[in-house]
């Protein structure tokens, strides 16, 4: 094992000491109007990475309060009904404006073309779009806070949502829906993209595997997201005009919004965590020096869970009243859905097996990515299975389970991502040292705040109550969960201050600092310049050929950027599938 | 794809299109990627009709008497005219494809103006449709009123609280489900207007486009995909017709 950075960068970008590009996307302006009107993928995934940055740090902040109030077992520093305010405002806000767009929208933008050598994706004004859609999404979330809230949960189950909660709930649907679009843009923007704008010799099984995350995760985005916008929508129409969908004091079905609700947000939580798991085999390949194990098994296993998830939405609904013989086949394909999980974890197993492993941060991150997702996924198949459901449903057990997956593996991976590819969109190094030892406090912190909830939600902790003073023998476990939050607080909080120090004294890291292979790597400079590639890129080999020493021969098309477009490619060069 | 020789063909000139956007190679890529995206967003607007469609078919499974109830008091007539007059639209809007297609810019304009004025006597009747449910009270949340007695003489029995399907579960009456009934026509047949408004709107501003020229036979992309956006609303419109208009009218003997 080797864990000395010099001797990674030493094996591919020589002695030479690395220089800034003269010109890159980050210099090529610096008004206000060139960041806020850019078509630009890169400065586009710039744009999102410091709103999402920020919604996360606000997510948090409403988690704080939660684990604060949870410390004894009395509800004491919240009232109930701002407690229901405080857990809604965490979960809308961490899932509607971090979880879903943070790859995507961040390095999905800025990664996509560069790794399929392109210009830019398809629909650049339309990217903006998404952009602003967002913003105005997280305005109006905003505004719903400031005003005081809503206490729906993030899952604004009717009729509570309809006929009971008071708080803005009809601004917050309004909310979510803008979320909703933004990401619907993002993920036709990406399938026109991925199918049609790759760089010729850029086959469908050259592509990295973070590609096919993100062409899966793009189609459960087109498929699902409409239909939890019309169910929300039905839910602000039913609240406003009383018109009985989901009340059944209306006339209406609660159990069909339900359905509504999970058939989107089940497939959901593959769009939270596809992507993550495409970062994760990037990484694994880089700091494993070796070709992806299984390349087609882990592209098909994204497939097939984006497919087969839009198959088990009613393991929400065990205790629903659904009937038993649905309840058997959503169990049935649940525990299918998890094959293909546990396929890539085998994969990425037997890539590190024998390979040359360097421990740099974003391998840390990669390698708690790996051990939180299997306790993660093992304990979605326990409640997968309806029996233990009854008892586990809407405990603290299922607050555990979805934070291994949500937290442990899709931020985990995001984090992953940012350390990977932080030298690529900054040009600069981070420090290695403070790099791993927030990734170590982050693995410490976090395994330290939900493995005590799975303890206590197996005892029967309900999850979204802010009173437990009728079991206080819980409060040991709570306590432990909320001093894990305070060390997690501080690893998620260290990377903004070392990587804003970064910005400005961080060493140049070069081309490719990692040694890495991928056209992001090996042909764009870092940062990259402003149409990504001085020359347009020919691809002649499969993706992670970490056993050959340096990409095959180079090749390039015919046009260098939007000057020279002039020079139409062959036509060989330009057949698209 | 094959793997592409390294040399670069510089002599091919002309394919260059000063339409291109700079993100594409040419004019062919370009298209093709508009075509792709058009469709994934058909696709999405499939799932979004889907997930209200999914709604009627609980509530008529629940509800069928009062489904045929609500369905008999809608206008049969008018909407058979409206059906007529959008699927007329849309071959108007092919029309105006294909003349952009050959560069007929006049005929283009007359064939887009004529898919304008057919989308908007389609939302007149509408508008005029929705005037006489609230005239006559049919408006769910708001003045709604349901006087039974005109579907209990055609059943001969008075059900004023049908039986259900499951009887574990208590019905509600029958004026609440005619009431849903009517919740679910104005919500389908009102996402579908809001579809119809914005298409007239982007109509307009192509209209524009088109006066200014700036379309040409090598580039008429957005009319395209805008023709592909138009049919999908009208075939959308050929689902909920019968949904709404056409159920089992026979079984209640029609009006
Ligand atoms: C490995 C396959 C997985 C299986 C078999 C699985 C299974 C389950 C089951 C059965 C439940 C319902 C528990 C209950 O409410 O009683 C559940 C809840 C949940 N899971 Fe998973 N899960 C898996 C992966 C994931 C992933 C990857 C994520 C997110 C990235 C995720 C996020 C969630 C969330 C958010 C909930 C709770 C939603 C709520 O009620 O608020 N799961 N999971
Ligand atoms: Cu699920």
């Amino acid at each position: 094992m080797n864990t000395n950075i010099t001797s990674v960068s030493q094996t591919h970008s020589g002695t030479e000491a690395a220089k800034m590009p003269e010109q890159h996307y980050l210099n090529a302006g610096y008004d206000l109007k060139s960041w806020l009107l850019t078509t630009d993928h890169k400065r586009i995934a710039v744009l999102y990475f410091i709103l999402i940055t920020f919604f996360f740090f606000v997510g948090g902040l409403f988690a704080a309060l939660i684990r604060l109030e949870l410390v004894t077992p009395k509800g004491d520093l919240l009232t109930a009904d701002v407690y229901n305010r405080v857990f809604t405002a965490h979960g809308a806000v961490m899932i509607f404006l971090f979880l879903i767009p943070s790859i995507p929208a961040t390095f999905g933008n800025f990664l996509i073309p560069l790794m399929i050598g392109a210009r830019d994706l398809a629909f650049p004004r339309l990217n903006l779009l998404s952009w602003y859609v967002y913003a105005l999404s997280s305005i109006l979330f905003v505004t719903v806070v400031l005003l005081g809230g809503v206490d729906t949960g993030w899952t604004f189950y009717a009729p509570l949502s309809t006929s009971f909660a008071n708080g803005y709930v009809v601004l917050t649907i309004v909310a979510a829906f803008f979320a909703g679009f933004s990401s619907i843009f993002t993920g036709i923007n990406f399938i026109a993209t991925i199918h049609k704008m790759r760089a010729p010799g850029m086959t469908w099984f050259r592509l990295p595997l973070y590609v096919w995350g993100h062409y899966a995760t793009s189609l459960i985005i087109i498929l699902g997201t409409p239909v939890v916008a019309i169910a929300l929508i039905l839910i602000a129409v039913e609240r406003v005009f009383r018109i009985g969908i989901f009340d059944p004091a209306l006339g209406g079905d609660p159990i069909l919004f339900q359905h509504l609700f999970w058939f989107y947000s089940h497939p959901a939580v593959y769009i939270m965590v596809l992507p993550g798991m495409g970062v994760i085999s990037e990484v694994i390949g880089c700091f494993s020096r070796k070709r992806v194990f299984g390349y087609k098994f882990i592209a098909f296993s994204s497939m097939a869970i984006a497919l087969v998830g839009f198959l088990v939405w009613g393991h929400h609904m065990y205790v629903s009243g659904q009937s038993v013989y649905a309840g058997m086949v959503f169990s049935l394909i649940t525990y299918v859905v998890a094959i293909p999980s546990a396929i890539k974890v085998f994969n990425w197993t037997a890539t590190m097996y024998k390979g040359t492993i360097y421990l740099q941060t974003p391998m840390i991150y990669a390698l708690s990515f790996i051990g939180l997702f299997i306790i993660g996924g093992i304990t979605g198949v326990v409640l997968a299975s309806m029996a233990a459901d009854v008892h586990l449903h809407d405990t603290y057990f299922v607050v555990a389970h979805f934070h291994y997956v949500m937290v442990g593996s899709a931020v985990t991976a995001y984090l992953a991502a940012v350390h990977f590819w932080w030298p690529k969109i900054t040009g600069r190094m981070y420090s290695e040292f403070f790099g791993k030892l927030a990734a170590i406090i982050t693995f410490i912190g976090f395994n330290l705040t939900f493995l005590p909830q799975f303890v206590v939600g197996y005892l029967g902790m309900p999850r979204r109550y802010y009173d437990y003073s009728f079991a206080p023998e819980w409060q040991i476990w709570h306590a432990a969960s909320t001093l894990g939050s305070t060390v997690l607080a501080v690893g998620f909080a260290l990377p903004v201050f070392y990587l804003t120090y970064s910005l400005i004294y961080g060493e140049i890291a070069g081309q490719n600092p990692w040694g890495a292979k991928g056209l992001e790597w090996e042909e764009a400079s870092s940062p990259p310049a402003k149409f990504n590639f001085d020359k347009m890129p020919i691809v002649n080999q499969e993706a992670y050929a970490y056993d050959t020493p340096a990409r095959g021969q180079t090749h390039f098309r015919g046009v260098t950027s939007r000057e020279s477009l002039s020079i139409p490619p062959t036509s060989a060069e330009t057949s698209h599938i | 794809m094959s793997l592409a020789t390294p040399t670069v063909d510089t002599h091919a000139t002309g394919h260059h299109h000063p339409e291109v956007r700079h993100q594409f190679d040419d004019l062919e890529q370009q298209h093709d990627s508009y075509s792709l995206g058009m469709w994934a967003f058909v696709v999405q607007e499939v799932m979004f009709f889907s997930g209200m469609i999914v709604c009627y078919f609980i509530f008529r499974y629940k509800y069928p008497e009062a489904f045929i109830a609500g369905s008999n008091h809608l206008n049969l007539p008018l909407s058979t005219f409206n059906t007529v007059v959008l699927l007329s639209s849309s071959l108007t809007m092919a029309l105006a494809v294909h003349a952009a297609q050959l560069g007929h810019k006049m005929r283009l304009l007359q064939f887009l103006m004529a898919t304008l004025i057919l989308g908007s006597i389609f939302l007149g009747v509408k508008v005029y449709e929705y005037k006489d449910k609230y005239d006559h009270n049919l408006i769910p949340g708001y003045n709604f009123k349901w006087e039974t007695e005109s579907t209990t003489t055609e059943h001969g029995e008075a059900t004023d609280e049908p039986e259900s399907l499951n009887p574990a579960l208590k019905m509600p009456p029958l004026a609440q489900q005619v009431e849903v009934f009517y919740g679910l026509y104005f919500i389908l047949t009102g996402a579908h207007a809001i579809h119809m408004v914005i298409g007239a709107v982007i109509i307009l501003i192509i209209m524009v486009l088109a006066w200014y020229d700036h379309f040409s036979p090598n580039y008429y992309v957005p009319i395209e995909m805008f023709g592909l956006y138009w049919h999908f609303v009208d075939i959308v419109w050929v689902f909920l017709f019968p949904l709404l208009y056409l159920v089992d009218r026979a079984a209640a003997g029609g009006h």
